[in-house]
């Protein structure tokens, strides 16, 4: 059991000093490369600084920041007005800063772009249609529109385009975002939706149409922190606050094209923009320091829920195989814990942990649960009954028969209980990266995010490895746990008969 | 001196024990004895407290089963299951030393008292450092015995010890048996479902059936005055035909 230990160890708290500012950043490309340019201020300006990249959507991003779990981030204000505060619908920037304010952000200011809504057709064809502006629209009837399938939905979306320009198309559908770009090359689409910061309008040539209406409402990138941060550390605000007006639209498409289209890193790309190409006085984390860091958070979260699970599962496990009664009670309810798939699981633990490592912990923890109760239960159950009668009837106390009779013979089946959680695990562990807790899902879903396979590779990869690299641990360890007794069974003669 | 009085034990819709009343006298040779499912090992149980009684009362020494602390009668009481159940990973002289370790006796005691027992029950030193599976069927039953009589208790319980071995095995372990029982003077019960064995080996023969006792004493009263047909039917069935070959005519 040398190695419970070591397991123990490990689980060790390693978070960094309490003085680490904590950047959060939206689930998409730009958001991500301003969370890690927020970030490498901090850094240049000799602070901690730590980036939660890609933590989800707008709603669990702004609530991290309401409670504390990351200090800053970048945020659009059109996102602010319509979507967090919809129900107050500040009409002014000064009503959005007090709503803020109530909150404890306070809203830094415009980074200095804006990235709107906007719709973008293939240069050549909106020449040869000479349309330049959104209500030149109306004298093509028959073109083909393919929308993101967010944008055809929402009501300040395609239905309140139409009516505010009253457009005639009627061949209108929605289609996965990156799709409608690609039947845009193709030619099986004239027009789609776009931000006017994306990447693609350069890459596929778009020309984006004059909101001469004035229609779409206005995305300004600002920056929100926490109120207490200025308190806890003034100089962070003053390093986040450098930024403001310092990015304009052509800047930030150039920087997304640079990650989504020329495949660098986020970090590289924020690097170069504030120290200049080539020159980052940043050492952007290599290939191998990237790996090894995934695998130093991938391998925290299992261990840590494994451990857990151990402790806790063990002797609910005992129990359950003293008192069958209370044993099905016992493994009824762990096993309900299994049938919850594992994305539900890590959502429901969210509002009740936060984002980050906590969430994912408990969810590994409580998956890995069952499968140890189980195997303890049935270690304990299939001793033969003329061993454990024998046991007893030699006078020796529950506690010293169980150490030196019971869990010994179960231990086989314990390890292969422990081993399948620990498998389970490494497996679960990818999903954390959705809440924020790292680990190898992290590239994974960026891999994702930018349909970058390499990238996708950089963490399956090694999880793969580790699955396979914990299966033969814990194997090797079986053998080496099996009692004396036991391993050479096989090899002898069957009990019971023979000569004396 | 064991007494046993109208104990009763259902398992479910099964009767094992049907308010048997028995006594056990201090020192000699008792052997249960009856057709299978009869209730011996219940019985056995019983005494070890491994398994409750619903009605009736077993005494040890004058008190109260229940009156005693478990863990210390059971140590007072050598047991040996039907099977063996010798401790599959730890070597046979960790299965005989398992509780005088626990009771802290020094190494020299254990020492000395695994001398005798190894003498009393004619087995090499060297088996004692071999696992159950590396031992014969008659070494694993002198193990389970050298187990039972460790502590020196003073009562002594077997559930058909010799059920799995060979005949030939099987005999010579019977003489040894009744060396070794003779020797050590305890209270033994032992079970076996064997008239030949149990008259080589008893002073007094129980003579079971459905949970209950049918007639007790020395083979030859349960042969000269059976209390009931079954107990001439019992002695009928296990005549071998051996033996009337044997007979002189
Ligand atoms: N743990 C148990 N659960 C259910 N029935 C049992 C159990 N132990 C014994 N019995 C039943 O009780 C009866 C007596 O069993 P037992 O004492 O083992 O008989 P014997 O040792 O004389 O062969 C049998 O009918 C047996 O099936
Ligand atoms: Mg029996």
């Amino acid at each position: 059991m040398r190695w419970l230990g070591a397991l123990l160890l490990l689980a060790l708290p390693v978070g960094g000093p309490a003085q680490t500012v904590t950047i959060g950043s939206k689930n998409f490309t730009e958001n991500v490369i301003l969370g890690e340019l927020l970030r490498q201020l901090l850094v240049d300006a000799g602070m901690e600084a730590r980036h939660q990249a890609a933590l989800g959507g707008t709603r669990l991003v702004f609530n991290a920041l309401a409670a504390g779990e990351i200090d800053a981030y970048v945020e659009y204000s059109g996102t602010l007005a319509r979507e967090i505060f919809a129900a107050e619908a500040p009409a002014s920037d000064t009503a959005l800063s007090e709503l803020l304010a109530a909150r404890g952000i306070v809203l830094a200011g415009p980074l200095g772009f804006e990235n709107n809504y906007a719709l973008g057709m293939r240069e050549p064809r909106a020449a040869e249609l000479d349309i330049r502006k959104i209500s030149d629209l109306r004298r093509h009837p028959d073109l083909v529109f393919r929308f993101g399938n967010e944008f055809m939905e929402r009501a300040d979306g395609w239905p309140g385009l139409r009516a505010a320009y009253g457009l005639p198309q009627t061949d209108v559908q929605g289609i996965d975002h990156d799709l409608a770009y690609r039947a845009l090359a193709a030619g099986d689409a004239d027009l789609t939706d776009l931000y006017t910061t994306d990447a693609e309008i350069e890459y596929y040539g778009l020309r984006s149409l004059v909101d001469d209406r004035q229609y779409f409402p206005r995305y300004a990138a600002v920056l929100l922190y926490r109120r207490d941060l200025a308190a806890r550390q003034p100089a962070a605000v003053t390093a986040l606050q450098s930024i403001l007006g310092r990015l304009d639209e052509t800047t930030v498409r150039r920087m997304n094209a640079a990650v989504k289209i020329a495949g660098r890193s986020e970090a590289e790309v924020a690097a170069d923009f504030l120290h200049g190409p080539g020159r980052t006085g940043l050492a952007v984390p290599g290939l191998w320091q990237r790996v090894a860091q995934r695998s130093a958070e991938h391998l925290l979260l299992v261990a840590v829920s494994l451990t857990a699970a151990v402790l806790i599962a063990l002797p609910l496990g005992i129990v359950a195989a003293r008192r069958p009664r209370l044993g099905q009670f016992v493994l009824g309810l762990t096993g309900i814990a299994q049938t919850v798939p594992a994305l539900a699981l890590l959502v429901v633990m969210v509002p009740l942990f936060g984002i980050g490592a906590g969430p994912a912990l408990v969810a590994l923890f409580l998956y890995a649960l069952l499968p140890i109760v189980r195997n303890t239960h049935a270690g304990l159950s299939g001793i033969d009954p003329a061993v454990r009668e024998s046991a007893l009837a030699l006078g020796l106390p529950d506690a010293y028969r169980l150490r030196r009779i019971e869990l010994p013979l179960a231990l086989p089946t314990i390890l292969a209980g422990i081993k399948t959680a620990a498998v389970i695990n490494v497996g679960g562990a990818t999903l954390g990266a959705l809440v924020g807790a790292g680990g190898y899902g992290q590239p994974i879903l960026a891999g994702i995010r930018l349909d970058d396979t390499g990238l996708i590779l950089e963490g399956a990869l090694p999880a793969a490895g580790l699955a396979l690299a914990v299966q033969w641990a814990f194997d090797a360890a079986e053998r080496r746990c099996l009692p004396p007794g036991l391993r050479r069974r096989s090899g002898a003669r069957s009990p019971g008969r023979g000569t004396s | 001196m064991i007494r046993i009085d109208g104990v009763s034990k259902c398992y479910g819709d099964t009767v094992a024990l049907d308010g048997l009343s028995l006594d056990i006298d201090a020192g000699g040779t008792t052997v249960l004895i009856g057709p299978s499912g009869c209730g011996k090992s219940t019985l056995l149980r019983c005494l070890l407290g491994l398994v409750q009684a619903e009605r009736g009362e077993i005494c040890f020494g004058g008190r109260r089963l229940q009156d005693h602390d478990l863990l210390t009668l059971r140590r007072r009481i050598g047991y040996v299951v039907q099977q063996g159940g010798l401790f599959p990973h730890l070597d046979a002289r960790s299965n005989v030393t398992l509780v005088a370790a626990w009771l802290g006796w020094s190494s020299e005691r254990i020492a000395a008292r695994l001398d005798e027992l190894l003498a009393l029950t004619r087995l090499p030193a060297a088996a004692m450092v071999r696992f159950p599976a590396e031992l014969s069927g008659g070494q694993q039953q002198r193990v389970s015995l050298m187990r039972a009589l460790m502590l020196d208790p003073d009562y002594l319980l077997l559930d058909e010890p010799l059920g799995a071995l060979d005949p030939m095995i099987r005999h010579d372990l019977q003489i040894e048996l009744r060396d070794i029982f003779g020797r050590l003077g305890k209270t033994v019960v032992l079970v076996t479902h064997d008239l030949h064995e149990a008259a080589w080996l008893a002073d007094r023969i129980v003579l079971m059936r459905a949970g209950r006792v049918v007639q007790q004493g020395r083979l030859d009263e349960l042969i000269r005055a059976p209390a009931e047909p079954f107990v001439e039917a019992f002695i009928r069935a296990q005549r071998s035909p051996l033996d009337s070959l044997a007979e002189p005519h």
